[in-house]
């Protein structure tokens, strides 16, 4: 049992010690072998001519962001549900009131979501 | 039956293409994805030694794989909220360009 | 299968729940606080995060000498333990929370950094902290861990949109993220290897377990190296105690350092003392290089806040030797507990200094900004002095003390050449926490110290505890020892 296990996971530690060589190495050649930017200049966007100007920073809108991760919480809020309700009769009372708890919290979550006006579009 | 180790290879494989990411990449968005992996990997791993393991009347394999995806669901909410706050202000998520922090 | 309910008992998780309610329970009220009264809502937040960290304090004091467990499943085993260890631990973290409020209120307050959420995140944060040491089951050290990191992440990057704050926290993010995949990982090893993930019982399948064990127990203690920032595994911590504001790498530098360090034990010493004669010498070597390590590096380092993250790089050194000589010494575990709890109180004292002369957020944290401090305010620059020897060791501080539990141990341990580096290291120590003494008393200079009462308080708190623990360790290494012994009880009792 021992020895299958180490003999398993062979190709494993083969796969590692590629992955981290290649992690180690990559980044170590583009170091050495690329070529070398020297001055600032260089690496602005015009080398010659004017220099650039205009606000770097822009605005971004963090709705799509907001509504995503509202997403993802509801999703994994699924995740959580179907084992309960697959083993709803199996777990009896004990089932329904820890998930009640859990849905409590989830609900608090989500009533502080709306209040702070996370839902609305614009 | 397909042997056990077959997984543990996928899952092993997926960790190391998710290390490599981790390692190699430079872009943020791209070293959060290569976390990702590592996670489902570790996901493939529970699952298998759950269904080959010695109790397979005890979910706990299955039962821990929903704990990993949920903390690896609040990991990415606030891990992109970092992203994209710090893309709002600089315009990149290049790892390398955070560099402020130097003596 | 049967189902059968857990036997719980809620009385046990008390502390922790609490801290986690009452974070939520001011997120809440928050909602209702209209907009004129939001100025007064910010002025009263730290009192009432406060007010829950006493009750939760209250309660957990009530535990100490209570051995048992709750969330107990059909198998006997508890998910949750609440033990002498656990008690101590929450302590700290409960004292680290509310030293941290005390210190920060108007450091927050002068740097336009008063958010409410600050203290609501750090009470999710020392909720995790505190599972961490409660946890007996692989599953809830994970969670825990995440509990305390993820509020975390988000606490260094509080000062946004300044660019060192948001990249630390991102730094942060991504390192903390990567390092709980390999902890992961290695604790779906052990539960393949063992086919279980609580603790008594990985300890008695851990024998069978082969090299997929090993495995796992190795990738385990990678992922704490991470944590607790122990070499190589350090190369966040500059960088995120330097950018992150200081009232949160004040709370980090200790919190999340004792967090790692609770489960780290726990599992190391309840579930793998089997595979103890592997990783006794690994944690060995680990805690040489991170002596060397940190200690080396700390001494160029020309900000406090750096010269402070590579001086609790190696204060994880230090830990890290009692817990390599835990398994051949009865004392490890007591004197690594001794060592967090004096630690707490010499490195808060110390970070409330840096807050008092920092002036806006990361400015006046050079070495320079240092100079004449005993002119400016003699009360502080004599309890930084004092807090920086507490750190080098030198009697009659709680850091000797500590320090003085810790080689005793390694010594019982055999661990000879363990001690004599971290003899050397401490020597080295000195000269860059000396040179902050010699700043502040022998040179010139100026610039304003904001020192409120509630810091002054602090600091002095903090400079009677060291000094109590420097001149009578006895009885408070007898609390830690008794705090310590359960964990082993465990051991011998299966």
């Amino acid at each position: 049992m021992d020895n299958q296990i180490l003999i398993d996971y062979l190709p494993i530690a083969v796969l590692l010690g590629i992955s981290i060589f290649f992690a180690v190495l990559l980044p170590v050649l583009s170091l050495t072998l690329g070529p070398k930017q020297g001055a600032k200049r260089n690496l602005a966007p015009y080398e010659s001519g004017m220099t650039a100007i205009g606000e770097a920073q822009r605005r971004l809108p963090v709705k799509f962001y907001r509504i995503a991760v509202l997403f993802i919480l509801f999703d994994v809020d699924i995740i959580l549900l179907v084992p309960w309700a697959v083993t709803f009769r199996k777990l009896g009372l004990y089932g329904l009131y820890a998930m009640l708890i859990f849905m409590v919290i989830f609900i608090l979550g989500d009533a502080w979501v709306w209040k702070k006006g996370v839902l609305e579009w614009d | 039956m397909i042997p056990l180790s077959w997984y543990l290879l996928v899952a092993a494989a997926l960790f190391s293409i998710g290390l490599y990411g981790v390692l190699a990449r430079r872009n943020a968005v791209a070293i959060l994805m290569g976390v990702e992996l590592m996670l489902n990997a570790v996901n493939i791993n529970l699952v298998a030694f759950w269904r080959y393991g010695r109790f397979p009347e005890q979910p706990v394999g299955l039962a821990w794989a929903v704990f990993v995806l949920t903390v690896a669901a609040a990991e990415a909410a606030v891990g992109l909220a970092l992203i994209i706050s710090i893309y709002r202000h600089r315009d990149s998520v290049v790892a390398e360009e955070m560099d402020t922090l130097k003596n | 299968m049967e189902f059968q309910v857990p036997t719980i008992n809620i009385l046990l998780i008390a502390p922790a729940a609490i801290v986690a309610g009452w974070g939520v329970l001011l997120m809440l009220i928050e909602l209702f606080i209209s907009d004129e009264a939001q100025e007064q809502w910010r002025q009263i937040v730290p009192g009432l995060a406060l007010v829950g960290l006493a009750l939760a304090f209250i309660q957990t004091v009530g535990l100490w000498g209570y051995d048992g467990g709750t969330f107990i499943l059909a198998d006997g085993h508890p998910m949750i333990v609440v033990d002498n260890f656990a008690t101590f631990l929450n302590i700290i973290f409960l004292l680290t929370g509310a030293l941290t409020i005390f210190i920060s209120v108007d450091f927050l307050r002068r740097t336009g950094l008063e958010r409410p959420e600050f203290y609501m995140l750090m009470l999710f944060s020392i909720s995790g902290m505190m599972l961490m040491g409660m946890a007996n089951d692989l599953i809830l050290v994970f969670l825990a861990l995440e509990l305390l990191s993820i509020p975390l992440y988000i606490m260094s990057g509080l000062a946004w949109p300044r660019t060192d704050s948001e990249e630390s926290a991102m730094k942060y993010f991504l390192l903390g993220a990567f390092s709980s995949g390999f902890l992961v990982y290695g604790i779906a090893l052990t539960y393949g290897a063992t086919g279980t993930t609580q603790l008594p019982g990985v300890m008695a399948g851990i024998a069978n377990g082969g090299s997929l064990a090993l495995a796992g127990a190795a990738l385990l203690l990678v992922g704490f190296a991470f944590k607790v920032a122990a070499v190589p595994f350090h190369m966040w911590t500059p960088d995120v105690y330097q950018g992150a504001p200081t009232a949160v790498t004040a709370f980090m530098s200790v919190g999340a350092k004792v967090g790692g360090f609770a489960a780290m034990l726990r599992i190391l010493i309840i579930a793998l003392p089997g595979l103890g004669d592997v990783w006794a010498p690994a944690l060995a070597v680990l805690s040489a290089l991170t002596l060397i390590v940190g200690n080396v590096v700390a001494l160029v380092q020309p900000n406090i806040k750096r010269m402070l993250a590579y001086s609790s790089i190696a204060h994880a050194g230090y830990i890290l030797i009692a817990v390599a000589s835990a398994p051949a010494s009865p004392d490890g575990v007591s004197a690594a507990l001794f060592y967090m709890f004096a630690y707490l109180f010499s490195n808060m004292g110390a970070f409330a200094v840096v807050i008092a002369i920092e002036r806006k957020t990361n400015e006046g944290v050079m070495l320079d900004d240092y100079k004449g401090l005993a002119k400016r305010h003699l009360g502080l620059a004599l309890a930084m002095a004092f807090f920086m020897l507490s750190l080098t060791g030198v009697p009659p501080t709680g850091g000797f003390s500590g320090k003085f539990f810790v080689f005793k141990a390694a010594i019982e341990a055999n661990l000879i050449w363990l001690t004599i580096v971290g003899v050397i290291t401490s020597a080295i120590s000195g000269y860059y926490y000396l040179r902050v003494v010699y700043t502040m008393f022998m040179q010139d200079g100026d610039g304003e110290v904001a020192a409120p009462e509630a810091l002054k308080w602090t600091v002095g708190f903090a400079v009677l505890v060291t000094a109590v623990l420097g001149f009578i360790p006895g009885p408070w290494f007898d609390i830690a020892r008794q705090a310590a012994l359960q964990g082993m009880q465990m051991v011998a009792g299966g």
